[in-house]
């Protein structure tokens, strides 16, 4: 995939270039908010249903050594193969073998955040495998050669318009289509056609019931069902943190999922699969990749909460106007942010300074993950490590020194009002953004200081 | 009761109109009101930017200037709470007793004063900019993304003011895109949210845009000067202090 | 060391101490017409609903909806003479032409219009996702309030597979434009018998 290489704050800035297309982003992801609103405020329990998924979570988190031990033992009784992976390398490999072992170069994926993490699509293209992405925002910008933007809506970068270009291209579509049933009607028979040639087929996993050794996968549009029940072999890749305790949770989980994600009461497919049919293979992939150390870090550990509902994206008026490429990184918005440090800070640094700590996320998350609180504990830990930008912190150790020290406060205080008043032109200059698109204020004459001191006895 | 008055740095600096404003309201709910003068900044500059370990400083000066106080009360949504989560000093104990003393000016008046009526009139139609620091962090006003009954204690303070037309805007509460270093970090989107902001308020025929903090007022009215707006921004103790 | 080692050795060494599991993960919804709950949320995700006395009722309407349909199937006695054909295949590729599949749902949920199916109910587990057309026929006695309380009632790995359906399949992936009929059946028409 194009990895765009640019930090946050650059990409965001090319994505604003075009203001009709930012503010059609923006509505239309704001739309899923208020839609998500709609659908939670129809529970009087919408909270405590919160609150129970944050709890099951916590406990999930305190418990999963022995909830994976206890799935792993369930699901061979049940027949399937359970595999565990390291890192990416690991998951990707133990796939292709897999693969390889049905004596196919083909493969059909439903949506699964895992295998983007991973770049397994990359992976298997390199080693000669084909790999088909069957959701349709998926199959979209795969065609593009682009990464999903968005968890849940992953072309909801692209107007129908593109769409039709792509699909014009790819599938052979009347040129200038743009009509969403038209569109949709040339990708269900492309992948219709897919499924029922695909002898592997992969999907992911939303949660994994340690009690039974079964998966559950969610879909609105059947595809993940369409591959797996078609194929000889079925995949199915999960970060190990998606296993709960037992089925009667799913209760809890299922009914915040949907709700939090498009405002749909649940999605139109929640399949619960225990046992491979009659002559299937069926393996799981357990992959850590990050995830224990991430587990050990007593600010950070709640992030493997997650339920990938992408509540918080929609939410989050900063990746409404910067988009999901703008966070370089396979899972994008708040929770990415939060996330993707602990794979490679390095690579990563600039992602908890794309917001401003306006805490939506952390409202509208279902597990209640105080997302926007992690965003501040990794900016300490990222510039104490050192992964600031050059100056930064020198920078702030001047601005520290100025404003811990009342006398130098007052001085500095004195000369900024003064040249901001007589020259204004100094500070008016290229070299300071605030300017772009922003007047400042009309320095006044004197301090709030000042005038108590002289109007204090009066 | 005696109320160590916290004027952050900006304010002090370059709006000493809000902290004249503020006060003389706490005088006129009858408060025996105290500026510390040796008082600076919270040290939130920095610690939002990833450096709260240069902000000890700031802590000892902060403990410093405001013990011994009842209460210690600021205009700013945004200031406050980061005292109240991350104020932390060599005198630990009074750091802590500090932390749970402080409050914003709006919270103080609806909670500890009880104000039930103002003196002050302001007939014009206003926005409120329900600033997030105040609002999700402190609690100021019901989120919208909880499904909770609804409050708001600003909103309660303006609709005692003579006159005074409190629009309802699309979004309630939407960030307004200042974010401390954000504004000029990430100006695109920081700009963008501004202007979004605003227009939210324009569509609605605001005459003022109030609110909590002045650091986002401050962003909002960049962006109404640069477009030439007739519209204003006022602190929320502009308003609750106005006389015709 | 195996990477299944390493993991859970890693993953013991760092989870944090035991947390308990909340006292109260089930809640209670209370409608006050659970079949009227169901098909407003049914019609709601572009599913078609109609409350039958009897089976009679429900072949009057499907020979009106559908008529002339080839390639229909079901699994359901009472309606038999209306198929022409057999979910009951051992390759299921072999259901890719399959037209109208009519089953049974055993639990259904009001809050979401959810309905849980099993191999109990389904010869092939492709059947409800490849068919062109979905009917499901369940009984408004089997109607349960919320999910909690459909999952106090099943037993999810009785058979190897079961789901939740929920309306007909759907995208909205291009512009969030609503399109029913994805990848799964084009549409759903649920029957509710006493």
């Amino acid at each position: 995939m194009n990895q765009l290489n640019l930090d946050h704050a650059s990409a965001a800035v090319a994505f604003n270039k075009d203001e009709p297309r930012v503010d059609w982003h923006d509505e239309t992801l704001w739309f899923v908010r208020t839609k998500r609103d709609r659908a939670a405020a129809q529970l009087p329990e919408w909270e405590q249903l919160r609150e129970a998924a944050s709890q099951i979570k916590n406990h999930v988190l305190s418990n999963m050594h022995d909830l994976l031990a206890q799935f792993e033992e369930n699901a061979k009784r049940n027949g399937i193969t359970v595999h565990w992976a390291e890192n990416a390398d690991e998951h990707n490999a133990i796939i292709h073998k897999l693969i390889q072992d049905a004596g196919v170069t083909r493969m059909v994926k439903s949506k699964s955040m895992l295998t983007e993490e991973c770049h397994l699509n990359d992976y298997l293209t390199r080693h000669g495998i084909e790999v088909i992405d069957s959701d349709l925002g998926e199959r979209i910008v795969q065609m593009r050669k682009e990464p999903p933007s968005h968890i849940v809506l992953p072309a909801i970068h692209l107007k129908k318009s593109d769409v039709g270009e792509t699909f014009h291209e790819h599938l052979g579509t009347e040129k200038g289509a743009t009509d969403p049933q038209y569109l949709t009607e040339a990708a269900r028979q492309h992948l219709r056609d897919t499924f029922l040639t695909r002898k592997v087929a992969l999907t992911g996993v939303n949660f994994a019931i340690a009690e039974t050794g079964g998966f559950v996968v969610c879909t609105n549009e059947g595809n993940a069902d369409m591959g797996a029940h078609l194929a000889d072999v079925h995949i199915a890749a999960m970060g190990f943190e998606k296993i709960i305790p037992r089925a009667e949770h799913l209760g809890v989980f299922l009914r915040l999922l949907a709700r939090s994600a498009t405002g749909q009461p649940i999605t139109t497919f929640s399949s619960h699969f225990h046992r491979p049919r009659p002559g299937q293979e069926m393996h799981i992939v357990i992959v850590d990749n990050g995830r224990s150390r991430q587990l050990g870090r007593p600010d950070f550990r709640n992030s493997l909460k997650c339920i990938r509902c992408a509540a918080c994206l929609n939410t989050c008026p900063v990746y409404r106007r910067s988009g999901g490429h703008s966070y370089h990184s396979a899972i994008a918005g708040p929770i990415g942010s939060i996330l993707a440090p602990n794979l490679d800070m390095k690579l990563n640094a600039d992602l908890p300074f794309a917001s401003t700590l306006c805490g939506s996320c952390s409202n509208v998350c279902p597990v209640k993950i105080d997302i926007h609180d992690q965003l501040y504990k990794w900016r300490q830990v990222l510039m104490k490590e050192g992964y600031g930008p050059g100056g930064k912190t020198a920078a702030m150790k001047a601005m520290a020194t100025v404003l811990e020290s009342p006398s130098l406060y007052r001085m500095a205080g004195k000369i900024g009002r003064g040249v901001l008043r007589f020259t204004p032109v100094l500070a008016e200059n290229r070299f300071n953004p605030w300017y772009n698109q922003r007047e400042m204020p009309e320095p006044p004459a004197e301090s709030f200081r000042d005038w108590y001191i002289n109007n204090k006895k009066a | 009761m005696k109320v160590g008055l916290f004027i952050p740095c900006y304010i002090d600096q370059f709006y000493p109109k809000v902290a004249i404003a503020t006060l003389k309201l706490l005088q006129n709910v009858g408060c025996e009101v105290d500026y510390p003068l040796q008082q600076t900044c919270c040290g939130q500059p920095m610690a939002n930017s990833g450096y709260e370990h240069l902000t000890g400083g700031c802590n000892e000066n902060f403990v410093r200037n405001f013990s011994g106080y009842d209460y210690i009360v600021s205009p700013s949504g945004s200031c406050t709470l980061h005292i109240k989560h991350h104020l932390h000093a060599s005198n630990e104990s009074e750091a802590s007793s500090i932390r749970s003393r402080i409050y914003e000016l709006t919270e103080f008046l609806t909670d500890v004063v009880k104000v039930s009526s103002l003196k002050a009139t302001f007939p014009y139609r206003v926005g409120l900019h329900q600033s997030c620091h105040g609002q999700r962090g402190l609690h100021l006003a019901q989120m919208s993304e909880l499904m909770a009954p609804p409050f708001s204690k600003p909103a309660q303070l303006l609709n005692l003011v003579d006159g005074l037309d409190l629009v309802q805007l699309d979004r309630r509460d939407e960030c307004c895109g200042f974010g401390g270093t954000f504004c000029v970090t990430e100006e695109a989107v920081s700009a963008k949210m501004g202007k979004d902001r605003v227009a939210d308020h324009l569509r609605h025929g605001v005459n003022y845009i109030t609110g909590v903090d002045v650091s986002c007022l401050m962003h909002l009215e960049g962006i109404l000067k640069r477009a030439n707006s007739a519209v204003q921004v006022k602190h929320i103790a502009e308003i609750l202090t106005a006389t015709v | 060391m195996t990477s299944r080692e390493k993991i859970l050795a890693n993953i013991k060494a760092n989870q944090p101490d035991l947390r308990p599991l909340p006292e109260q993960y089930t809640f209670v919804s209370s409608f006050p017409d659970l079949t009227k709950q169901f098909i407003d949320v049914l019609t709601f995700v572009g599913g078609r609903a109609l409350v039958v006395p009897d089976y009679a009722a429900i072949r009057a309407d499907l020979q009106a909806q559908y008529p002339n349909l080839t390639s229909v199937a079901t699994t359901i006695p009472e309606l038999a003479d209306l198929a022409d054909r057999t979910m009951d295949v051992s390759d299921p590729h072999e259901l890719a032409d399959l037209n109208l599949a009519i089953i049974e749902g055993p639990i259904a949920v009001a809050e979401n219009a959810a309905i849980w199916v099993d191999e109990q109910q389904l010869p092939q587990r492709v059947a409800p996702m490849i068919t062109q057309y979905l009917v499901i026929v369940i009984r408004q006695s089997t109607l349960v309030p919320n999910m909690h309380d459909a999952y106090k009632q099943l037993k999810v790995d009785t058979t190897g597979f079961g789901t939740f359906i929920c309306g007909p399949s759907k995208t909205a992936d291009i512009e969030q434009s609503l399109v029913i009929g994805a990848h799964g059946a084009r549409s759903l028409t649920v029957y509710l018998l006493p």
